[in-house]
């Protein structure tokens, strides 16, 4: 049994990929808000340098987390319509694991082609490119535990009535810590500050993320499909 | 492995005395006169020392009276959450079936005094910081522990099959439970514009008795009535789901009714 774990774990995540790419629309529909969504704010707030230098940080930090919750629900949602969870369930994964892979899944469609998105978008709301580094650190380690704590939520609301609406209320006071200490080490760089305790932290909240959110997440793939 | 196994098992038993609906419902009739009457009693009288008979602060003047009602309701939002991750694990481990209710029924009531906790303070904040609010760490953690309140509320009743919301909800209820070490500690870990705690388990407190002794009732006094409101919600859902229970049984009785006519032999009762 254990020597096939590593192969199954690739496995689910190499079918999450192989369904990514050939339906690249959806896959590129939460680079894309995040994108616009960072645009708006410029046409909103007006064109001013200073201030957009001043709140790029944050506008960053929140556009990432809101494009990052838009795939949540069909993370687990498409697999129970069709049964495949069912059978996901029954290849000897244990279901801790099989949401592990599904995050790490979750990860590399969303989070990592929001970080290649963010940089640019970034530089255009005039964020000095020495700190670029800083932003691209914060959301590595930020864009990976949206993806924990946003496939729990995911998994959790399977099969609830208005599972979608209900996704932003669970995810976004549980990621709150990510966007405080994201925003404020940037902030901090901007500023000339040490910006390295924030992120510390930011990691300190991944590691105590990696194993609790997969086991909440088994617990709730469990509950669904039982 | 076995020893916990059988740990666990003895330790349900003992929590599964209680899952029995009927014996719940004898015990909280019973309980329920013993916390409604002290809690009322001890509130008033802690509300009306508090506000009338206890001394104006010397900095803050009559204003610091806002903390007769904001330091319990701040004490009760963090530990009604710290109950409702209990009946959460209960709920995961035990599959006890009153702390599934319990946890229906806390949802609300706890986020109701969080919201009275979020109102007072922000009342009190006005004249004293001259601000209704500010993104002060504690401040920002007890809203974030009202939207896990109303994430969890909305959770809960969010599936048909109320089982399944009972699960997904003790979930999110454990997980949602790291904020309360947060908001403990957040006085001590980022110095803020929020007075850092007053009355500790340790140390003496650092305020006049003539203040403590009406807020210590006045916590008292709500918090037994917190219980109190818990219990009879409790209590109702209890009766509702026997309630509903009896009326379906009477439709199944009254559909089965035509087919079961002519041989009368047949118990209509036993038809779920």
């Amino acid at each position: 049994m254990s020597p096939q774990i590593p192969a199954l774990i690739l496995a689910v995540v190499g079918r999450d990929l192989r369904l990514a790419v050939r339906h690249g629309a959806d896959t590129l529909g939460a680079v894309l808000f995040f994108v616009l969504a960072g645009a708006l704010f410029p046409l909103a707030l007006g064109p001013s340098p200073d201030l957009l230098r001043r709140m790029a940080p944050g506008i960053v930090w929140v556009c990432a987390l809101l494009a990052a919750l838009l795939p949540l629900d069909r993370l687990f949602g498409s697999e129970l319509e069709d049964g495949s969870l069912d059978q996901l369930m029954l290849t000897g994964l244990p279901p801790a694991l099989v949401a592990l892979a599904k995050m790490a899944a979750h990860w590399l469609t969303t989070g990592l082609p929001l970080l290649f998105a963010a940089g640019p978008l970034a530089i255009m709301l005039g964020l000095p490119v020495p700190v670029l580094p800083v932003l691209l650190a914060g959301l590595l380690l930020g864009t990976l535990v949206l993806s924990l704590i946003g496939g729990m939520a995911a998994s959790v609301v399977l099969g609830a009535r208005r599972g979608g609406v209900l996704l932003p209320l669970l995810v976004l006071p549980l990621a709150t810590p990510a966007l405080i200490f994201g925003a404020a080490a940037l902030d901090a760089a901007q500023t000339g500050l040490p910006w390295q305790p924030d992120l510390e932290l930011l990691g300190a909240f991944l590691a105590a993320a990696l194993p609790l959110c997969p086991l909440a997440a088994g617990a709730g793939l469990r509950a669904a499909v039982e | 492995m076995n020893a916990t196994h059988s740990l666990v098992a003895r330790t349900g038993a003992v929590f599964h005395r209680y899952a029995n609906p009927g014996r719940f419902l004898r015990l909280g009739a019973r309980l329920q006169p013993w916390l409604t009457w002290p809690a009322l009693a001890l509130s008033i009288a802690g509300i009306v020392w508090g506000l009338f008979f206890s001394p104006a602060d010397w900095q803050q003047g009559d204003s610091v009276r806002i903390m007769y009602v904001h330091v319990p309701a701040a004490w009760l939002a963090s530990s009604g959450y710290a109950g409702l991750a209990v009946c959460s694990l209960l709920s995961l481990v035990w599959r006890h079936p009153l702390a599934d209710l319990a946890a229906v029924e806390i949802g609300p009531v706890g986020a109701a005094i969080t919201a009275v906790c979020l109102a007072t303070g922000s009342l009190w904040g006005k004249p004293m910081w001259g601000t209704w609010w500010v993104w002060d760490a504690r401040l920002t953690s007890v809203l974030v522990l009202f939207f896990l309140y109303l994430g969890h509320i909305a959770l809960i009743r969010a599936f048909d099959e109320p089982q399944r919301g009972y699960r997904a909800a003790a979930i999110l209820g454990l997980a949602g439970a790291v904020d309360l070490p947060i908001i403990k500690f957040s006085v001590q870990w980022w110095n803020t514009l929020h007075q850092p705690d007053s009355i500790t388990l340790t140390g003496a407190p650092t305020m006049s008795t003539a203040m403590l002794w009406p807020l210590l009732v006045c916590t008292l006094g709500f918090t037994l009535g917190f219980a109190a409101i818990v219990v009879a919600r409790l209590r109702a859902a209890v009766m509702e789901s026997r309630i509903r229970a009896a009326l379906s049984a009477r439709r199944g009785r009254g559909r089965a009714a035509p087919d079961s006519a002519h041989d009368s032999d047949v118990p209509g009762g036993a038809v779920a």
